[in-house]
């Protein structure tokens, strides 16, 4: 049978406001435990909540970036569960009229076609505090600095078709909520993590399948990872004749697998009723047209602009504008180099390469985008060949010194003298008479094919410093004239 | 609307409330007729009426976003009933 893999997301988003969303208590990581908390955010009885406004003007900004229905009217409802480190018995958030209605986002498919995925609704809602299991004799450690931080969660219709479609959509929406600022999306301080729906249906068929809840899902890796793995266990149990059963997993990075959660008992039963203590938030055409004009380039625009302005192909204008700090980055070695091909080649080759091995973004990037700029110039002005600046590179990253030091210091500068270039031919040409002789014997349309040989062996007289270009012609040349 | 037993229990579950099993049929009955009397209410035509989400003619007053609030930690911790290391210390709890 032909499974069709079904796939939502509930993206939380945690907002880059300075203070909670409910109180006037600082928001910052890495805090003490419980010093930055107010009354309200401990959920003293009487203490009441006041709504932050950046959170409202975020939220709308988002819905107005992907497009959305703005809603005019929305109500904060209560959340009712009990936890510790929710110290209310409830979380704040909305249900039946949250702030942004349907909206969508394009994707891009690997084969470079686009796709569009629904996106159901976007909410406001508090975050909870953090529970330390380790041991306090016996008993758990509540620390509520996140208490009431806000969020926006982002829930997506089940457009997806892959892991990595779900990737692709996770990118995207990072790379929006960076551009118009609302998050700070650092997936590893908890700013961005999701929640992935999963299920299978024979394909074809129409009606959905039964899904899991994958929790807590908090890097890209994973996020593919996390539903492969869950569609292989799902289809194992399918295929076998079973019936998956409706439950929240967690995926184990370690172990590479997923597991059901313990069942809290009857946690899905949340009783939401409308916050009494909160009011309902009205706004209007004005408010939201006024955060829609000053909205900034957003990444499929910028993406246009690097292909129509720039000259780069489809494929890597989106891949440089998939995240803001790597589009930033780009576009500053393009201030300083002037040449968005070779900038583009070098920040999707070398730059990617190094931040893959080294698995960081491009924000901990060693190489800063003037120094990089300043390499490609000297690649420009024929100082050094492409295979030195690799070399240079590398030195870069290590932080050795500076472009013009390091190609001082190893011996790169490229050799442009035609006369030095000259002698090596010659030599070359003069040591190697076997295959001298097979490449004056071989047809025409091979001997482009054969140079490389002799192209190797200056390159390799000169320690890889000769101009490749010219090294090219003068062989050309002088082996064409034996003829 | 008609509730039996079990349904006290469940909700006291989920409320943590511990209830003594002699007075649940006494819930049992006056949580029933509160919910008749819900009943009866819910026979009155409410077409074309707008749901009410707050009693209040007023909308939600807006917060700047600025710092209003020092670090009260002492305070607060002083009427915990237990604390270690600046963490409000409950009954182990896991999952």
């Amino acid at each position: 049978m032909t499974w069709e893999i079904v796939i939502g997301l509930e993206i939380h988003v945690q907002l880059a406001t300075k203070t909670k969303l409910f109180s006037g208590a600082k928001i910052g990581f890495g805090a003490a435990p419980n010093t930055q908390t107010t009354l309200v955010d401990l959920g003293m009885p009487g203490a009441l909540p006041v709504f932050n406004e950046a959170a409202l003007r975020m939220a709308v900004t988002f819905g107005t970036a992907i497009d959305a229905q703005v809603c005019k009217h929305s109500v904060f409802a209560r959340k009712n569960y009990f936890y510790p480190d929710s110290p209310k018995g409830y979380q704040t958030s909305q249900m039946d009229h949250p702030i942004v209605g349907l909206g969508h986002l394009d994707i891009q498919l690997e084969d470079g076609t686009t796709k569009r995925i629904g996106v159901t609704r976007a909410h406001l809602e508090e975050d909870a505090g953090k529970s330390l299991h380790e041991d306090y004799d016996g008993m758990t450690g509540i620390d509520l600095n996140r208490s009431s931080t806000p969020l926006l969660e982002i829930v997506s219709e089940p457009d997806m078709r892959s892991a990595k479609e779900a990737v692709a959509y996770m990118r995207k929406m990072h790379a929006i909520v960076t551009t118009i600022g609302i998050s700070d999306g650092n997936m590893a301080q908890g700013s961005m993590r999701c929640d992935a729906n999963v299920s299978l249906r024979p394909k074809g068929q129409e009606k959905l399948g039964t899904r899991t809840e994958l929790k807590n899902i908090n890097s890209f890796k994973f996020i593919e990872r996390a539903i492969n793995i869950e569609v292989e266990r799902q289809i194992d149990i399918l295929e076998d004749g079973g019936k998956i059963v409706q439950e929240t997993r967690l995926y184990d990075a370690d172990k590479n697998e997923t597991r059901p959660m313990r069942s809290k008992e009857e946690a899905n039963d949340y009783r939401y009723f409308p916050c009494p203590d909160l009011l309902p938030i009205e706004i209007d055409d004005a408010y939201i047209e006024a955060i829609r004009q000053s909205l900034p380039e957003l990444p499929d625009q910028r993406s246009a602009r690097f292909v129509s302005t720039l000259g780069l192909s489809e494929y890597g204008a989106a891949v440089l504008s998939s995240s803001r700090h790597l589009a930033d980055y780009f576009e500053a070695v393009v201030d300083v180099c002037d040449d968005a091909k070779l900038s583009a080649n070098w920040v999707m080759g070398e730059v990617a390469k190094y931040m893959n091995q080294n698995n960081i973004e491009i924000e901990q990037c060693p190489v800063s985008a003037a120094r990089l700029g300043q390499l490609i110039c000297r690649i420009k002005d024929d100082t050094i060949n492409g295979k030195g600046a690799k070399t240079v590179f590398e030195g870069l990253w290590n932080q050795t010194g500076e472009v013009d030091e390091i190609i001082a210091s190893s011996g790169l500068k490229q050799v442009n003298d035609v006369f030095a270039i000259d002698l090596m031919v010659d030599e070359v040409i003069a040591n190697n008479p076997k295959q001298v002789a097979q490449y004056l014997e071989a047809q025409e349309d091979k001997r482009g094919k054969m140079l490389g040989f002799f192209m190797g062996q200056v390159m390799k007289a000169s320690k890889g410093s000769a101009n490749p270009g010219q090294v090219n012609g003068l062989l050309a040349k002088k082996l064409n004239a034996l003829c | 609307m008609a509730i039996e037993n079990a349904d006290i229990e469940k909700i006291a579950v989920l409320a943590r409330l511990q209830v003594d099993p002699n007075e649940i049929n006494d819930y049992t009955n006056s949580i029933s007729s509160i919910l008749s009397l819900i009943d009866q209410m819910q026979q009155v035509d409410t077409n074309g009426i707008e749901p009410l989400s707050n009693p209040h003619d007023a909308t939600q007053r807006l917060r700047e976003d600025i710092v209003t609030c020092d670090n009260q930690r002492d305070a607060f911790i002083a009427i915990a009933p237990a604390t270690q290391d600046g963490l409000y210390l409950v009954p182990k709890v896991l999952d």
